[in-house]
């Protein structure tokens, strides 16, 4: 990671009883785009809020470019938040909402209007300075909070989610437009939301949220598709979760006991370790062919929903002695399944994430 | 036809409702136009030799612009303690604002007889004769309830994040209330500004308690009054009635506007 920009030290944050952050250690290099990931009330917005001044932590220190700003009021510290309502203030103009910070700095008002113009023309809204606030749309309103607080040349820029209000369609052409902007302005960017698509589609790093502690961390892919933990595993996309049992460990490769069978997988575990084996529903294949790797036989499944999707099919399959276990696959738009058909599963055996309960 | 056949319970109960209300209002302002000595039938007229004899009165007139005096300072005073107190409680939601809120409107619950005596006493211990200015601080007292009512109703949550946005932006507080909360809070310091002065501009056993040499309108009407009943003082009355009514139409025309304007 390059140099160190906003550094979170064993911060925690009690509202009465209730302990909102627990124990974060977190740390943001500049020019990082990072996401914090979580479901509501997971803590996320309370760690944004003291990164950006709003909310004092009950213990633990915020440190900004190595200076200490745990009790440095918003007013003062190098950070500016959008927020999830943008915060626009309806009775000014478009230029005047984004000259505003520059205009709390005393920049002469040419420079003032001139600084504004170009921070407008940023997020593509160049020759919308004397609208006002109510003749926007979402999208366009929420432009305008970013150009504000861009204009400002903040160290950190938070967002707290700030395309929950918005239609899927602008939602997606913004998460493109948030990472242009940051790669082109080499900014720093910290990001809430709930939604791990858009976690994975814009973040540099993720850091996964879960009742005040980070509960898993690090870039997209790896959260992805190697995940820490089962939370992560269930939190980041469907997945389909069975459990296991080691019963031999050699050279690098377990054998496995399941509901469905023996496996032998790789990995390092003390034969007797109960693990959670956890698979996308991509990653499992109707046909050995489908695998490049060394391919693992899930054995046979009876379908029982199909789900047209678009892109795929998504096919809800049952196995086990009383199919008691349910399966998830993501099959090609065109197949013809069925109903009722029986299939054969299989899986490449590096996809396959082992999990320690 | 039907419709309107169907709807005639709801049309007479606001008539009635209508006449209850404006019928005695009404009445005054017919026979401020009396042409004769005495407010009562038979109605002779019209006439406005009344307002002119009211003209004359100069007593009357001083007693007027002490009114209008009155009713724009206190007004401005409460309406700006009363946006302080809203915007503290609704920024800071401090641990009993519940109880700060029951504070600040329970005075509304409070006879103005018993509200006068009190001030009636609490001033003279405290050197303050009796004066217009006396009678200021009362209406400060009972109209601080209402402001502060209307102004904090309209302290939404979006309000928290605007005030918020605008620190995040450098601004000191100070400049966040002079550039940010107070002109979007217009409309609603302006209504409370308003029913603030009607109702000082109104109030009659304040006034009556805490004034001496100088008193308003509604003190010299009643004096007139208690020398005999004249067209006189239902012309002042008149005059008294249609000011309150205007300010307090402009007023709800302001909120209305307003909030048409927000749901744009």
């Amino acid at each position: 990671m390059s140099e160190e920009l906003v550094k979170l030290e064993g911060i925690c944050k009690h509202f009465g009883s209730v302990v909102a952050v627990d124990n974060v250690n977190l740390s943001v290099g500049k020019g990082e785009f990072l996401v914090l990931l979580g479901s509501s009330g997971s803590g996320k917005t309370t760690i944004l809020s003291m990164m950006g001044g709003f909310t004092v932590p009950t213990s633990g220190k915020v440190l900004i470019d190595g200076i200490d700003v745990t009790d440095t009021p918003a007013t003062n510290r190098p950070t500016v938040t959008v927020f999830q309502d943008y915060a626009l203030f309806p009775h000014m103009s478009v230029l005047e909402n984004v000259g505003f910070g520059l205009a709390m700095r005393k920049i002469p008002k040419a420079e003032r209007i001139k600084r504004a113009n170009e921070s407008l023309e940023t997020v593509g809204l160049k020759g919308f300075g004397k609208r006002r606030i109510r003749q926007l749309s979402g999208g366009q309103r929420q432009r305008v909070a970013l150009a504000r607080a861009i204009a400002v040349k903040p160290a950190v820029l938070l967002l707290d989610e700030p395309l929950g209000a918005l239609d899927l369609k602008i939602r997606k052409q913004m998460q493109e437009e948030l990472v242009h902007l940051q790669k082109n302005l080499n900014a720093t960017f910290v990001h809430v939301t709930h939604d791990q698509e858009e976690a994975m589609s814009i973040a540099d790093n993720i850091a996964l949220i879960n009742h005040g502690r980070i509960e898993d961390y690090g870039p997209p892919e790896r959260i992805y598709l190697r995940p820490n933990t089962l939370f992560t595993a269930n939190f980041m996309g469907e997945s389909n979760t069975f459990e296991a049992e080691v019963t031999k460990c050699e050279s690098g490769r377990i054998d496995v006991e399941t509901q469905f069978g023996k496996h032998n997988l790789p990995g390092e575990y003390a034969p007797g370790t109960k693990l959670h084996v956890v698979l996308r529903p991509e990653q499992i294949k109707l046909t050995a062919d489908d695998i490049p790797g060394q391919a693992i036989s899930l054995g046979a499944a009876k379908t029982i929903e199909i789900v047209f999707q678009g892109t795929h099919k998504l096919c809800y399959a049952r196995c086990g002695q009383a199919l008691e276990q349910t399966f998830l696959l993501r099959v090609e738009p065109n197949n013809t399944i069925q109903e009722g058909d029986m299939l054969s599963m299989f899986a490449d055996d590096r996809d396959i994430i082992l999990l320690q309960e | 036809m039907t419709a309107w056949f169907r709807n005639l319970p709801y049309y007479s109960y606001l008539a009635l409702a209508l006449v209850f209300i404006y019928l005695p209002v009404v009445i005054l302002v017919i026979f401020s136009f009396q042409d004769g000595l005495l407010p009562v039938p038979p109605f002779n007229g019209p006439s406005l030799q009344w307002y002119a004899k009211m003209m004359e009165n100069e007593r009357l007139i001083d007693s007027l612009f002490n009114s209008i005096t009155v009713a724009l300072a206190s007004s401005l005073v409460t309406t700006i303690l009363g946006f302080l107190a809203a915007y503290g409680l609704a920024k800071r939601r401090p641990r009993f604002a519940g109880v700060f809120q029951f504070i600040l409107m329970a005075p509304l619950t409070v006879s103005y007889l018993i509200i006068g005596i009190g001030l009636l006493i609490a001033l003279d211990i405290m050197g303050i004769s009796k004066s217009l200015f006396a009678v200021g601080i009362g209406h400060v007292v009972i109209n601080l309830p209402l402001c502060f009512a209307i102004v904090y109703s309209q302290f939404g949550e979006h309000m928290k994040s605007i005030d918020a946005a605008a620190r995040d932006l450098g601004a000191s507080d100070f400049q966040t209330l002079v550039r940010v909360i107070a002109p979007i809070m217009k409309p609603s310091l302006f209504a409370a500004f308003c029913l603030s002065a009607t109702l000082s501009w109104d109030e009659f056993i304040i006034a009556f308690l805490l004034s001496r040499f100088e008193v308003t309108l509604p003190v010299i009407i009643f004096e007139m009054l208690r020398a005999g009943l004249t067209p006189e003082v239902n012309a002042a009355g008149t005059v008294v009635f249609a000011i309150s009514f205007t300010v307090v139409g402009i007023a709800a025309m302001v909120i209305i506007l307003g909030a048409r304007k927000q749901n744009e």
